[in-house]
């Protein structure tokens, strides 16, 4: 059975707006999935519900057994001001009571795998939206988590950091097997890093398809990536 | 060069002022009871040095005091406000009316209740309550105004609402709060003020009681020495409430970041 599975899931908020609606899929122990679809449609809604920041207005959430330890990456950087980079990266071991030493041990130790070993004792605003970025996974792979959720995590960056951080990642994720599910709008890094890539509809937000992608590693500029975004982007662009 | 001037030119117009002042008093024969001259008040102000010394504790304290328990007063109905939504839709508007209702019209019950032989508490109580509402309604703004997505991220990872609190709605309000301890420490000290006049002769001992005092005895310029004082007051409370804002915030508050030259 799959870790997570998501049956006919419907949302609605309190001002009317149907942001999701039978929205259903799986996903695999140790998968790479992405959420693929256009600006309003229910990603974070999703993203949220998986997270039980909210609930269900109709449908189920099932997990294999109970929820496992999340982590979570905001589209945002969404650190504390007043705390330096290594504090934030503590915060999710503080809450757990584990020793400050370890603690500290481990939020160093996520910093430096996402190079950012000097920058410790700086504030986020001395570090670029790049780097705030890094400290922000940083904190969410300090925790350990067994499933990370991620909201456009690195929309807001150029083309090289993104790429940087996108290899970054899916090496992470490998590394401590972490089921991840990652929210993008762009074609290219969906299929880049995706084991699937699930493409939503407009809101109200459903899979309108599920694209299993050839396994291993990617060449960004090889006519097989080609080929695989080609296939994401014509699903994505296909009227409903 | 630019600091030293904006220094400087007040001070300058400052002296010009004081100078204009001290020459129109001498040449018009203007009479001391009517407007005494800047070396008279000077004089006034060190005769009576002492004991206006002797008022002006008594005011600080009175304000200190008064500041103190309207920080306490506000700071803890914020936060039981921040836990308790219900709570703070039943309190929030009598909070409310004790803002918009001149307190100075109340001062008078309020020493009769208290009692003249405790005046310097009725003091203090009416001092709290004209600082107290900025506090209140600003904390409770910025325990409020904390990052969702903190507190979404918070949650995640199993936070209480007392670590929450503690960790992310307190240090995101601070700013705030210490916007409106700025507010607050001068009410409190025009609240002391206005109790000092409110509570009249024979019992209060502050600055705003030597001005009455002074002012019936036609000692004008003993009034303006006392008058002087107050401001001064005033000006170093806000100051100091100024600094701490900038001993705390100015590591990472973008109200006290400036782009680097
Ligand atoms: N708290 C809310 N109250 C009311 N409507 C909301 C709320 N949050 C989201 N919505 C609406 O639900 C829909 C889906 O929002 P959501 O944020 O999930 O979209 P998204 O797919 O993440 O978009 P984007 O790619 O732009 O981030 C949108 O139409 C939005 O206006
Ligand atoms: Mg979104």
């Amino acid at each position: 059975m799959s870790l997570l599975a998501l049956d006919r899931v419907a949302k609605r908020f309190d001002n009317g707006t149907e942001a999701l609606k039978d929205l259903s899929f799986t996903v695999g122990q140790g998968e790479f999935v992405s959420l693929l679809g256009p600006s309003g449609c229910g990603k974070s809604t999703a993203l949220r519900l998986i997270a039980g920041l909210a609930s269900p207005d109709d449908g189920t959430l099932q997990w294999k057994d109970a929820r496992p330890d999340l982590g979570f990456v905001f589209q945002e950087p969404t650190l504390m001001p007043w705390a330096d980079a290594l504090t934030n990266v503590r915060l999710p071991l503080d809450l757990q009571k584990i020793a400050h030493g370890e603690a500290e041990a481990r939020a160093g130790n996520a910093l430096a795998r996402m190079g950012l070993a000097s920058f410790a004792r700086a504030l986020p605003r001395e570090l670029s939206g790049g780097m705030k970025m890094r400290v922000s996974i940083a904190r969410a792979l300090a925790a350990r988590p067994r499933l990370l959720l991620m909201d456009e995590p690195f929309a807001a960056l150029d083309e090289p950091s993104r790429q940087g951080l996108n290899d970054d990642l899916k090496r992470l994720a490998r590394e401590d097997s972490i089921t991840v599910i990652f929210v993008t709008h762009s074609v290219t890094e969906a299929t880049y890093l995706s084991d699937r890539v699930l493409v939503m509809t407009p809101r109200p937000g459903r899979i309108k398809a599920d694209i299993a992608l050839p396994p291993g590693p990617r060449e960004r500029l090889s006519p097989a990536f080609a080929q695989s975004q080609k296939r994401v982007a014509d699903a994505l662009l296909e009227p409903t | 060069m630019k600091r030293a001037a904006s220094l400087l030119l007040p001070l300058l117009l400052g002296l010009a002022l004081l100078g204009l002042w001290e020459g129109v008093v001498a040449v018009r024969h203007i009479p001391p009871y009517v407007l005494p001259a800047p070396s008279a008040i000077a004089r006034a102000l060190i005769a009576n040095f002492a004991s206006l010394m002797l008022s002006l504790l008594s005011t600080l304290t009175v304000t200190l005091e008064g500041f103190a328990a309207a920080l306490v007063a506000g700071v803890g109905l914020a936060i039981a406000f921040s836990q308790s939504r219900t709570l703070e839709r039943m309190l929030y508007p009598y909070a409310v009316v004790l803002q918009v209702t001149p307190v100075v019209a109340i001062a008078p019950l309020i020493l009769i209740w208290v009692g003249f032989e405790r005046i310097d508490l009725a003091l203090a109580l009416i001092a709290a309550l004209v600082a107290f509402f900025p506090i209140l309604s600003n904390t409770t703004l910025g325990l409020k105004s904390a990052d969702f997505h903190l507190i979404d991220l918070m949650r995640l990872y199993g936070a209480s609402r007392w670590q929450i609190l503690w960790r992310v709605r307190l240090p995101s309000a601070l700013p705030y709060l210490l916007g409106a301890m700025k507010i607050a420490g001068g009410l409190s000290l025009i609240g002391a003020v206005v109790a000092e006049f409110v509570a009249g002769s024979g019992t209060a001992t502050g600055l705003a009681w030597r001005i009455v005092e002074a002012g019936n005895r036609l000692e004008i310029a003993t009034l303006f020495a006392a008058l002087l004082l107050l401001a001064l007051l005033g000006i170093a409370l806000f100051a100091g409430f100024s600094l701490l804002e900038w001993a705390l915030l100015r590591r990472w508050h973008e109200s006290a970041l400036r782009p680097q030259p």
